[in-house]
């Protein structure tokens, strides 16, 4: 019986559970403290939901439960709930003032165990610790599925983080792998011979660029994990995982094809302004479209032709010029004043209303501020960074921005802009040229998925464009899924950056402005990396501020692109990805496809 | 001889009665003692209790006060002897930045009132958790006004709430000043 499993808590189940409650309300929190005192429970309490978060990951063997409000100042509650199920696989319980039907139902959907309205009784947490035992029920034996698929997503995926979380999202294959990897996530608890112990494999850049670049050279259609193991040559890796790494990779193009399909629309309205590369562009397949576009701003009529033209664009999966599609709408922009990506946010927010609704909106709102805060680099990532991932494609189109910060971006301009921006990054940025090759291969990889909409662009060019497409980097990052993208698109990002450092300065800053999204423009949402990212934007630090906004961007996407979050948490729960936003190492595989 | 004895005999008895008496008295000056003591003691503290009692009764009575007072009471004991003032207290202290901060929001031209909603879902938050009740219906009613978009209505309320809150905190004041005069009480009946 799984009670005598419990830690610590033997036959005198449920006395000395141990509690963490969160709260920023100190007369709820001292109430609270109280009420699980007199139940006996082990109480610890932090009004600060970072403090919390921070010592849970201090150590997990800390705490049986987790109690939080919903309404806190630093955090979500619904993030920091995303944030332990992903992570440490604790049971959570809400606490609201607002028993709304639909908060409840976003709480289930999150993860939460339970979701109980203040004021608390005192009845209603003696029967907390039963959420404790199913939950432990649930991982000893299968995969878990407490509260719903949500929690036994995330808990799978979260143990799993690595490739083997993919198996959540195939029913079939996931519950033969669930329990390898629930058995490897119990793995410390877990002295069951009978169940396997995989070490966890941990996708580290280094690993995901090279998946990445294994499944860009055998095709992605023909990329089969046995293939792409052997191309990868890496001692330790199995065919199950690269399997489900690739599963997840897969699930994480079509997520970003989606949304860049939106982006698209949106970026082919704004894409073709001004810029001298309006004639690159025409050059280009389909480009031409965008510039008669770019006046019109029309959602869907504009959104086809480019659509079509990323999408022939992506089609030539090695081909730079694919890359320097969606940078070519970028490069055009480059020249932009500060006004004219006023503008131009202006125009995206206008064309993300009209497509969007209001998140988009939103996002945009803040594009224009973004943009007058800091020089042109900073236009384009504000704008990278409020826009949601429709954005992405406007931004892109927008994200002539980025070219200014560059000198390359002139380069990009003039030349044929496309083709040349891939190298003109090379020669203008010599350290691009690492990065690069990752970028090539990583763009081609994107590319060539099916998602022609901006975000697999972006997603390459954010890697190509780390330099001077902060805000590729960052639409990607920011509109794409939010959750997964983000994070990707931060590693990938950061990945780059490391190899190229000078501008990441102004990139990180777009880029977490951008994998912010949400964050730059809901202030209060932004975590801890993306304030991080801003303030050393400077810095070499960009690949450790690009995960940790992917962190942070990850929960904030949710808050600001409500349906699409929510739409993509379900799917990210179901798929692994959402374990890849907090595992960079996960993410990066997406995040750099990007 | 026999004189001898005789009286020594009712000396004796004599000094037994009269010790008897001594004792008596005294025994009887103790018993009056305690009993007045206890009677007096027993009485002030009882008629303070009972005043104690009439009082919280009233407050439930009136509305100010609703079951989730009772439940903090119950959860003071020996280990948490004050808690139910520590918490009422906390209240009235941390309220005070949420007031100002609705009050500077009510301020604003145009009103926020997803900022207003969201001051007083806190707002109310810590209300409910000391079983406020007028304050908690003042509360719900102002986040309807701000549902609908009703600026006056909001500002309305809201006067109304500071008025009940501070109601409330002096009627709260008295009662803790009382209690603890009383001394630790046997825990509170359910206010029927």
């Amino acid at each position: 019986m799984t009670v005598e499993e419990i830690r610590g808590d033997g036959d005198n189940f449920p006395v000395g559970l141990r509690v963490l409650a969160v709260d920023d309300d100190p007369i709820c929190l001292k109430l609270l403290e109280t009420l699980l005192r007199k139940c006996q429970y082990h109480v610890t309490t932090t009004s600060q939901a970072r403090m919390a978060l921070k010592m849970l990951r201090e150590n997990k063997d800390r705490f049986d439960l987790v109690i939080s409000d919903v309404h806190m100042p630093d955090m979500d509650g619904f993030k920091l709930l995303e944030y332990v199920g992903l992570e440490m696989d604790l049971p959570v319980i809400m606490l609201s003032a607002n028993g709304d039907p639909k908060l409840v139902m976003k709480g289930v959907t999150h993860g939460a165990c339970d979701y109980l309205v203040k004021p608390v009784r005192i009845e209603e947490l003696r029967n907390i610790w039963q959420h404790v035992l199913r939950r432990k029920k649930c991982d000893n034996k299968n995969p878990k599925k407490s509260s719903g698929q949500v929690k036994s997503h995330q808990a799978n995926g979260e143990g799993l983080g690595s490739p083997t979380g993919n198996a959540d999202q195939n029913g079939k294959f996931n519950r033969k792998r669930k329990e390898d990897e629930d058995e490897s996530e119990d793995n410390e608890n877990d002295e069951d011979p009978s169940t396997q112990k995989k070490p966890r494999v941990v996708w580290s850049i280094e690993l995901h660029r090279k998946f990445v670049g294994a499944v860009n050279q055998l095709g992605i259609e023909k990329a089969v994990p046995k293939r792409i193991l052997d191309l990868m040559n890496v001692d330790g890796l199995t065919r199950e995982n690269v399997a489900s790494h690739l599963q997840k990779y897969r699930l994480y193009l079509k997520r970003i094809s989606s949304a860049a399909s939106q982006q698209a629309h949106m970026a082919a309205a704004f894409g073709v302004k001004d810029s001298p590369f309006m004639h690159h562009m025409g050059s280009l397949d389909g480009l031409g479209d965008f510039r008669t576009l770019s006046s019109a701003r029309l959602p869907n009529v504009v959104l086809s032709p480019y659509t079509t033209t990323t999408n022939a664009m992506l089609g030539r999966l090695n081909s730079p010029s694919a890359n320097v599609s969606l940078r070519n709408l970028s490069p055009s922009v480059g020249p932009l004043q500060p006004s004219q990506a006023q503008n131009l946010s202006s125009s995206i927010a206008s064309l993300n209303k009209m497509n969007f609704g209001t998140q988009n909106t939103s996002l945009f709102q803040g594009i224009p501020s973004h943009l007058e805060q800091n020089a042109t680099n900073n236009n384009s990532k504000g704008i990278l960074g409020t826009s949601n991932f429709n954005a992405i494609d406007e931004l892109l189109n927008g994200a002539s921005f980025n070219p200014e910060p560059f000198d390359a971006s002139g380069a990009f301009g003039s030349s044929n802009p496309l083709l040349s921006s891939t190298e003109s990054f090379h020669s203008q940025l010599p350290l691009v040229n690492g990065s690069r090759r990752n970028d090539a291969s990583l763009n081609g990889a994107y590319l060539n998925t099916d998602f022609s909409s901006g975000v697999g662009l972006v997603g390459g060019e954010v890697h190509n464009m780390n330099y001077g497409n902060n805000i590729f980097g960052s639409l990607n990052s920011s509109n794409i899924s939010g959750n997964g993208i983000v994070s990707r698109l931060g590693r990938s990002l950061g990945q780059n950056n490391a190899i190229s450092n000078q501008r990441m300065d102004g990139f990180v800053n777009g880029r977490s402005s951008v994998s912010g999204g949400s964050n730059l423009l809901q202030q209060n949402e932004i975590e801890k990396p993306v304030n991080e990212l801003r303030q050393r934007s400077n810095e070499d630090s960009f690949l450790l501020e690009e995960t940790r906004l992917n962190a942070g961007f990850v929960p904030q996407s949710y808050d600001s692109l409500d349906e699409l979050v929510n739409a993509m948490i379900k799917r990210e729960q179901d798929e692994t990805v959402s374990n890849c936003e907090f595992q960079f190492d996960d993410d990066y595989a997406f995040g750099n496809g990007i | 001889m026999h004189s001898h004895i005789l009286l020594s005999l009712s000396i004796h008895i004599a000094a037994y009665k009269i010790s008897l008496l001594i004792s008596f008295s005294l025994r009887s000056l103790t018993i009056i003692n305690c009993v007045l003591r206890y009677y007096f003691r027993g009485r002030t503290n009882s008629n303070m209790q009972r005043q104690l009692a009439t009082m919280k009764q009233s407050l439930f009575d009136q509305g100010y006060l609703d079951e989730q007072f009772v439940q903090l009471e119950e959860l003071q004991d020996e280990v948490n002897p004050n808690f139910v003032e520590e918490v009422v207290t906390l209240y009235y202290r941390d309220s005070v930045r949420l007031v100002q901060n609705l009050e500077q929001a009510l301020e604003k031209n145009p009103l926020d009132f997803s900022k207003l909603d969201s001051y007083m879902h806190q707002f109310k938050g810590s209300s409910s958790s000391i079983g406020a009740k007028k304050v908690k219906i003042e509360c719900t009613q102002f986040r309807e006004y701000c549902r609908t978009g009703n600026g006056e209505g909001c500002k309305r309320t809201f006067q109304q709430l500071k008025k009940e809150y501070a109601t409330l905190k002096k009627k709260l004041e008295v009662y803790f000043q009382f209690a603890r005069q009383v001394g630790p009480v046997e825990k509170a009946r359910r206010p029927k």
